[in-house]
């Protein structure tokens, strides 16, 4: 009898697993890990405590990120403990020799935007960083899942972490996107299907020819929001999209190596008669630019749509909790989010922050001017997008709509930095999370694509970007 | 880590659902570089206005409730990862979250520092929310008990970390041991 066919995801784990525990989790072997400055230093201290070295310190790579400023970064860091956090990482990587692209070097960025962009990131692998959105990397078809700090200590000691292996899933996209859709419409659907913990316990693969036709820039925005479904990770069967972004990039293999290397991944993708725990298909006909309105980024509903009837909704804890988050969005039941005035839009974050995301903002604002009651932070995800940006006349458009480009960092999409969203005012915002107080105490985010949120920096309302693009 | 113990006490009441580690632990609190204090911040702003006084209405600031055990409603620790979350609750005193559903790496977060967390059905949690008693929560029997009705659910555990809770141990020290077997796994 023929085996069962196996995942993409069953392919890469138990390639990975140096020894199950009876009973217990697994010992998976993690090819990359990535860390930064507010999940690692209690990691070290541990490592220090406990007299060990890091096992293997070429295995790890560092930035600064979560936690820096997205101006002046030349000068030293104003806010004594931000600064002491990322001259801790400094210190920290010095003594155990990690490479760290700290603030200042070509290479600094959003962790989950430099490790694709350098080529870190390649099929086949397992990685891990102490931030859940590390599901990113699954875009290459890599098992690559988010971590507390005791197991960024784990990994730092053994190069392991313990795991139990996750359920699969998988969901189909099928048919062609509609005009004014992107990435980012898609998984904020898929999320509003099947709701913010729909996925827990499980690891996603993406699949479908809607899926397939998207560029590397736009597979990572999908990865990089399975965890707000409650899923670990999601991944991507790697393809010639993947290979043609990878070829050429610094640490991705060359010449010979690179073509050995794709003779092996091309082995990857799930077989055909390989079993999923669960499965979803959706039309991408159905999909529309979206929007959320409420406080977990399942609350997601068409931009031209209508929140939902609080009194329609059968579950009586799930209406509570959508009167809970309209209470605090200052929604009503029932109405339209479309032509609502807005004062804050914020381009940025891991989720969408990549080269594509700016030359998407900038179609829609070119010519054009922002509205004035918008502030608007445009974030690149790294030095090296922000460079691009600048070669690509990206930034002069911005310029001349009335936009500045900032400097790399994770910025307003978590508020730990200075740049914060005041209490009580709503910002469009292409980050991960809407959740009460994300961008600061008291700010009301609305989750959406560049696009859309391009698209209401011009209007200075809740804009449907489709409007724009036919005028 | 710490021996979990058997625990018999009153709860503190959090019927709310999906409450992410940004609520049990704001961002602008993630400064620090060590585990230490940030239960002063543990729903730092349900808790505290902007004036930093207490909001009388949020349930840890009200009179005579008090307890090692919370329990909240579903889907609890989603979003980020940080396990300053789990820091917080511990170090705010408590030492078992009920609820009927928990995200996966707040879980895996709070077993690592000797947080027990207690999934249980819907019904029985409305039970407990309901209940003005003692729960008793005994690991070693895998038993969750509301001291007043008597009403008891099993709740499952991973084997392997229930031995590590009721021992002390923690992962790391299991997975140095393991070195060899690593290096093994390297050289294939």
């Amino acid at each position: 009898m023929k085996p069962q066919g196996k995942t993409l995801f069953d392919k890469i784990w138990d390639e990975h697993v140096v020894k199950s525990i009876d009973n217990g989790p697994d010992i998976l072997y993690i090819d990359k890990h990535l860390i930064h400055e507010v999940t690692s230093p209690q990691a070290f201290a541990g490592l220090k405590r406990r007299g060990v070295s890091v096992f293997r310190p070429d295995k790890t790579v560092a930035t600064a990120d979560h936690n820096v400023p997205t101006l002046n970064q030349h000068l030293p860091i104003k806010e004594a403990l931000s600064r002491k956090q990322v001259d801790t990482l400094t210190e920290n990587c010095k003594t155990h020799g990690i490479t760290l692209y700290g603030l200042g070097h070509p290479y600094q960025g959003i962790v989950h935007v430099i490790g694709p962009e350098l080529g870190i990131t390649q099929p086949g692998m397992t990685m891990v960083c102490g931030d859940s959105h590390t599901s990113t990397h699954g875009a290459f078809g890599s098992i690559a899942f988010g971590i507390g700090t005791s197991e960024v200590e784990m990994v730092l000691a053994s190069q392991c972490v313990l795991q139990h292996k996750p359920k699969k899933m998988r969901i189909t996209i099928d048919g062609e996107l509609n005009h004014g859709v992107v990435s980012k419409d898609i998984i904020l659907y898929i999320i509003s299907q099947i709701t913010a913990q729909g996925g827990t316990g499980y690891f996603v693969e993406f699949a479908g020819a809607a899926i397939r036709n998207l560029s590397m820039e736009a597979r990572m925005t999908i990865c990089n929001m399975s965890i707000e479904m409650g899923a670990r990770g999601g991944l991507i069967a790697p393809d010639e999209t993947t290979y043609a972004y990878l070829k050429g990039r610094e640490f991705a293999p060359k010449g010979e190596e690179l073509d050995k290397a794709i003779a092996a991944w091309s082995g990857l993708p799930s077989d055909e008669d390989a079993v999923f725990d669960k499965e979803y298909t959706f039309s991408a006909d159905d999909i529309e630019p979206m929007i959320t309105y409420g406080t977990n980024p399942g609350m997601g509903i068409k931009v031209s749509g209508w929140l939902p009837e609080v009194k329609d909704i059968d579950d009586a804890s799930e209406q509570l909790s959508v009167e809970k988050s309209l209470a605090y969005m200052g929604f009503e039941s029932g109405s339209r989010l479309l032509g609502h005035s807005v004062n804050y839009v914020f381009i940025g974050s891991c989720t969408n922050s990549r080269i594509e995301d700016l030359r998407m903002v900038a179609e829609v604002v070119k010519g054009k001017k922002k509205a004035e009651n918008i502030k608007a932070y445009i974030v690149p995800g790294s030095k090296q997008v922000e460079a691009q940006a600048k070669a690509e006349g990206i930034s002069d458009i911005l310029e001349a709509a009335g936009f500045e480009l900032r400097q790399p960092g994770c910025s307003a999409c978590l508020a730990m930095n200075e740049d914060k969203i005041p209490a009580g005012e709503y910002c469009v915002s292409t980050s991960n999370r809407n959740f009460e107080g994300r961008q600061g105490p008291g700010s009301k985010t609305l989750l959406a694509s560049p696009l859309t949120a391009a698209a209401t920096a011009i209007s200075g309302k809740i804009e449907d970007v489709r409007s724009l693009m036919e005028r | 880590m710490k021996k979990f113990e058997k625990t018999i006490s009153h709860f503190v009441p959090l019927p709310i659902e999906h409450v992410d580690t940004d609520q049990i632990i704001p961002a602008r609190f993630l400064k620090a570089t060590t585990r230490e204090g940030f239960g002063e911040n543990l729903f730092r702003d349900w808790r505290y206005d902007k004036s930093g006084d207490e909001i009388e209405s949020f349930v840890l600031n009200k009179k005579g409730v008090k307890g090692e055990i919370l329990v909240a409603g579903k889907n609890f620790g989603c979003g980020s990862s940080r396990e300053h979350a789990a820091w917080a609750i511990v170090d705010y005193g408590f030492k078992v979250v009920v609820s009927s559903f928990f995200a996966d790496i707040f879980k895996n977060n709070a077993l690592n520092n000797g947080l027990l967390v207690v999934a249980v059905d819907e019904g029985f949690l409305e039970q407990i929310f309901t209940s003005d008693s003692q729960l008793i929560i005994d690991l070693e029997t895998q038993n969750i008990t509301i001291k007043g009705s008597g009403e008891s659910r099993q709740f499952s555990i991973n084997p392997y970390k229930k031995e590590c809770l009721l021992n002390g141990y923690d992962d790391i020290d299991y997975l140095l041991n393991n070195r060899e077997a690593i290096e093994a796994f390297e050289s294939k």
